[in-house]
């Protein structure tokens, strides 16, 4: 019998594994922003599992908001990776001191 | 162990073996690629709770745009890739150690009885029922406002996207409307009188005529 806890503690699980690949790549900004893509999945995954036990389609339409939003942002940061890797040649976290910050 | 359960646990190792992947493979194109899988999984763990709108969705939206975008330009950045993996073993355990205490956090605070999340399933839909239609019922009159502000959001990301990757080259010639519609029949064509010797102006007139 499939309860609600069992879609929680997923997504629970996949939130944890993102935040383990935010530290380990530190440094690549692809890998960075695909951890982030999966994080917002296993808030969608809360919100439709809630959904679903609740009887209430507004957490679906939630779930549309953040995809689009998640859509946007991911085009936003490869646009913004595109124009780093023309001008400096590198998409290395490291390298990304010229603010001198 | 029901078939439904059974069906989830192997979805959700799936998806759990794919997300451990795109987090530490080498190759970032890999990567993208165990990201797809995951999405695919997502997607079939979403029509498990009937939320196929939703699912369907994923798969289009993000497999079908998204995942494309990211692999387009991971494949179009030549990456050093040993260079960005420098310090990945030396961070890795703290990382681990993050992620496990984060995880083990939320399932103990998830399975804990005094936080008992015990909401009864919902039952068989009944007939007739269709997940699209309840939802663009609902997006088109409780959340209208939202939904137009997604649509401006989205605008905006295009817009956001093409002018952060448009290429302004000293080399590349284009076209400025403003000067075109500016532009004066005076700076353009300048009319010369050149009376030929010997001919008759009226004739050379209706010459041009019929040309």
């Amino acid at each position: 019998m499939l309860t609600l806890s069992h879609f929680l503690i997923l997504g629970a699980l996949l939130f944890a594994i993102s935040i383990a690949g935010i530290f380990l790549n530190r440094k690549n900004l692809i890998i960075l922003l695909m951890a982030i893509e999966l994080m917002l999945l296993s808030v969608n995954i809360n919100f439709i599992a809630f959904s679903h036990y609740m009887g209430d389609a507004a957490g679906q339409i939630f779930v549309f908001f953040i995809l689009t939003v998640a859509a946007a942002e991911a085009a936003i940061g490869l646009a913004i990776l595109i124009a780093l890797f023309r001008n400096i040649s590198t998409i290395n976290i490291e390298d990304l001191d010229r603010l001198k910050g | 162990m029901t078939f439904e359960t059974a069906i989830f646990y192997f979805f959700s190792a799936i998806m759990l073996l794919a997300a451990l992947r795109v987090v530490t493979c080498r190759n970032p194109v890999h990567a993208a690629l165990y990201l797809v899988l995951a999405f695919f999984t997502a997607a079939a763990l979403w029509l498990m709770l009937r939320a196929e709108f939703l699912a369907i969705t994923l798969v289009l939206v993000y497999v079908g745009a998204v995942m494309v975008l990211f692999l387009f330009v991971v494949m179009t950045i030549d990456m050093n890739v040993s260079r960005l993996r420098e310090g990945f073993w030396r961070y890795s355990p703290i990382a681990f150690s993050i992620g496990v205490l984060a995880a083990i956090e939320l399932v103990l605070a998830l399975r804990s009885k005094s936080a008992v999340i015990a909401f009864a399933p919902a039952g068989a839909d009944a007939p007739g029922y269709s997940n699209t239609k309840v939802l663009g019922r609902l997006l088109y009159t409780h959340y209208v406002y939202p939904f137009e502000i997604a649509a401006v959001l989205l605008l905006v990301a295009i817009v956001a996207a093409i002018a952060l990757s448009l290429r302004r080259g000293k080399t590349i010639k284009r076209q400025d409307p403003a000067q075109q519609v500016r532009v004066r029949r005076a700076d353009r064509v300048r009319l010369v009188s050149m009376p030929a010797a010997g001919v008759n102006p009226e004739e050379s007139g209706t010459e041009d005529k019929s040309c």
